[in-house]
């Protein structure tokens, strides 16, 4: 990494949004999580240089707090996801009631792999495990909105919808 | 029609259900006033052990007998976990709760911290539950405002503070010590045990950790009395000194091929089939049933004719499956491929495998990629007892790994395979007429990436 790169990333607003965090456990490692999701909704991912941000916060060396990030895919590190992040469901209830197809057509519809963002930077599509909400199957999960019984022609327009076709 | 009357679901379903205001209204926090009044911690551990209510979230361990393992006098802290990763493929009940009936659950986590003398409690939440994150949020400030949490409690020499905090999408965080591992900031490996978490847990403290579900029978326990609890499910079986029972109402989640999913609720010992029949309006598009999943995808399968298993705490075991779990019973029709079961079931385990334990990183990634050749046509018959030898070898019941992911990932390989061989060397003799006698090393196929 350049120095050039080494700009400060965490912002006042998001220093006093993790502190918030500190009173409430005995270990400060234990806000790494909470941490991770302050950085993450404002910035879609979590880069380099904000987790030595983070570990100076939290008294920890910067790889505590990337060994800890690594393990959970949650957290981008390279780029931003998309600005609507959808998960698709592929557990077997989704499943049985034709997830694996609509990932497919989805994808193939917005011509993107799963994982990939959409080059207008207005939609990543991953599939996911059970998001329980296996009486809704098959469904996907945006943000806070879930969609619920997903069929292709649905799935198809949602797409449309973001990528402007 | 169901004759039970719903107890742990009677709010869901009216409007706002999830507020205090609704909540005080039908009964709650009645049972907590009762338990601060009438009982010193000790009898309330006492009220929740003599109810033999034992743990919703998979593994039906007592909940009074896990909370009688705190060490005694111990001068604190002591914190409860309450785990709400619910992330077992078919489950939703614990989702439901929150959203529609959070302070149901938070009745119960405060009665649970006041017996066991708990003055923190995390509730570990998954991040894919947005809603149920914001409902518990608004219902804990209703607390705090109202006297029921904060410092002492409606004038108890009691205080208690709730901290939600939010996981990251990985199952592994389900398991009781992967759990404490992730709040603590860390990956979230499993520890050995022992020391158990009541000994040393969270912040090397004694720790309890419980079920959402678990918590609502607590409140309901409270409010209701231990011998209302004992008047539902199956009784502890007489020849068994040790055996609890099945006793209260449970959660049960229905999905798949059903014509009606949903989450019902009914006594333990529910029948399968009287379920997919009585709740789920019977298996959809007029077809037949082929197999059911009886307690979240790592208990393995029911066959058709293993329908009639009491869905009990000891019902599925008979029949070769690994137990109740989670109650969450997933059908599948007579068109369903076993194939496409155990493929899907294994590419769930194996991306949810945290890397820990070799047999589990490496069974749960080679049975992925058998599963994948073989539907691919690729397969060999040698493939099957491959996929039953890595079945019988991971997990915590044969002893070669920590948690007990892996028996979760082994199950329904041992299930799908010896329930349904015939179907799956047809179908490899079938799609691989040339090559399904072959016994040397053949290539693995690549594996589909993409995931949070």
């Amino acid at each position: 990494m350049s120095t050039a790169t080494h700009t400060r990333i965490l912002t006042d607003e998001m220093i006093a949004e993790i502190k918030a965090f500190f009173p409430r456990y005995p270990s400060r490692q234990a806000v790494t999580l909470p941490a991770l999701h302050v950085v993450n909704e404002k910035l879609r991912c979590v880069p380099l240089q904000a987790v030595v941000e983070i570990g100076e916060l939290l008294e920890l060396p910067p790889a505590v707090v990337q060994d800890t990030l690594s393990f959970y895919g949650y957290f981008k590190q390279d780029a931003p996801h998309g600005e609507t992040r959808a998960w698709v469901c592929r557990s077997i209830s989704c499943a049985l009631r034709g997830a694996d197809e609509i990932l497919d057509h989805m994808c193939k519809v917005a011509r993107m792999h799963p994982g990939e963002c959409s080059p207008n930077g207005k939609l990543t599509i991953e599939f996911a495990e059970c998001l329980g909400a296996c009486e809704m199957a098959p469904c996907m999960l945006t943000g806070e909105v879930l969609h619920k019984d997903l069929t292709k022609e649905s799935a198809e327009r949602f797409v449309k919808d973001l990528i402007g076709k | 029609m169901p004759q039970f009357e719903p107890v742990l679901l009677a709010n869901v379903g009216k409007p706002e259900s999830h507020t205090l205001k609704v909540y005080e209204s039908t009964g709650g926090y009645t049972g907590l006033k009762k338990v601060l009044k009438q009982m010193a911690p000790v009898q309330a551990i006492e009220m929740v052990k003599s109810s033999n209510l034992r743990g919703r979230g998979g593994a039906g361990f007592p909940t009074g007998l896990k909370w009688s393992f705190l060490p005694k006098d111990h001068p604190g802290p002591i914190y409860m976990c309450i785990n709400a990763d619910e992330s077992e493929p078919g489950t939703f009940n614990n989702r439901i709760l929150m959203e529609d009936d959070p302070h149901q659950v938070i009745e119960g986590i405060i009665v649970g911290c006041y017996a066991t003398k708990a003055t923190t409690a995390y509730l570990y939440i998954r991040v894919e539950y947005p809603r149920s994150y914001k409902r518990l949020q608004m219902a804990i400030d209703e607390c705090y405002a109202k006297g029921y949490l904060g410092k002492n409690i409606l004038g108890a020499d009691f205080s208690l503070d709730i901290f939600l905090h939010r996981g990251a999408a990985a199952y592994i965080c389900g398991e009781e010590t992967g759990l404490i591992e992730s709040l603590e900031g860390k990956r979230a490996w499993p520890r050995i045990k022992p020391p158990f978490p009541a000994v040393e847990g969270v912040f090397r403290k004694p720790t309890v950790v419980n079920n959402i579900e678990t918590m609502a029978c607590v409140t309901q326990i409270a409010r209701r009395g231990v011998d209302w609890f004992k008047s539902i499910g199956v009784p502890s079986d007489p020849n068994n000194p040790r055996d609890p029972g099945s006793y209260g109402p449970k959660l049960y989640c229905l999905s798949g091929h059903i014509n009606q999913p949903g989450c019902y609720e009914a006594p333990l010992g529910i029948t399968c089939r009287q379920l997919i029949e009585e709740y789920g309006g019977g298996v959809w598009k007029g077809r037949k049933g082929k197999a059911a999943i009886p307690g979240g995808i790592s208990m393995g399968l029911l066959t058709e004719a293993e329908f009639d298993t009491p869905l009990d705490f000891a019902g599925p075991g008979k029949v070769g499956c690994l137990g109740l779990g989670t109650a969450a019973v997933v059908v599948m029709d007579e068109t369903t491929s076993m194939i496409d079961f155990l493929h899907n079931s294994c590419r769930f385990f194996s991306h949810e495998s945290c890397g820990q334990c070799t047999p589990c990183r490496e069974g749960t990634h080679w049975s992925l990629s058998m599963l994948e050749r073989i539907k691919a046509g690729k397969g060999r018959l040698r493939d099957l007892d491959l996929l039953l030898e890595i079945g019988d070898t991971i997990g915590i019941i044969p002893g070669t790994t920590i948690c007990g992911l892996s028996d979760g990932a082994a199950w329904p390989i041992k299930n799908a395979i010896r329930k349904f061989r015939g179907e799956f060397e047809e179908y490899i003799k079938r799609t691989n007429p040339t090559g399904h006698l072959e016994t040397k090393a053949v290539p693995a196929l690549p594996i589909l990436a993409g995931a949070h």
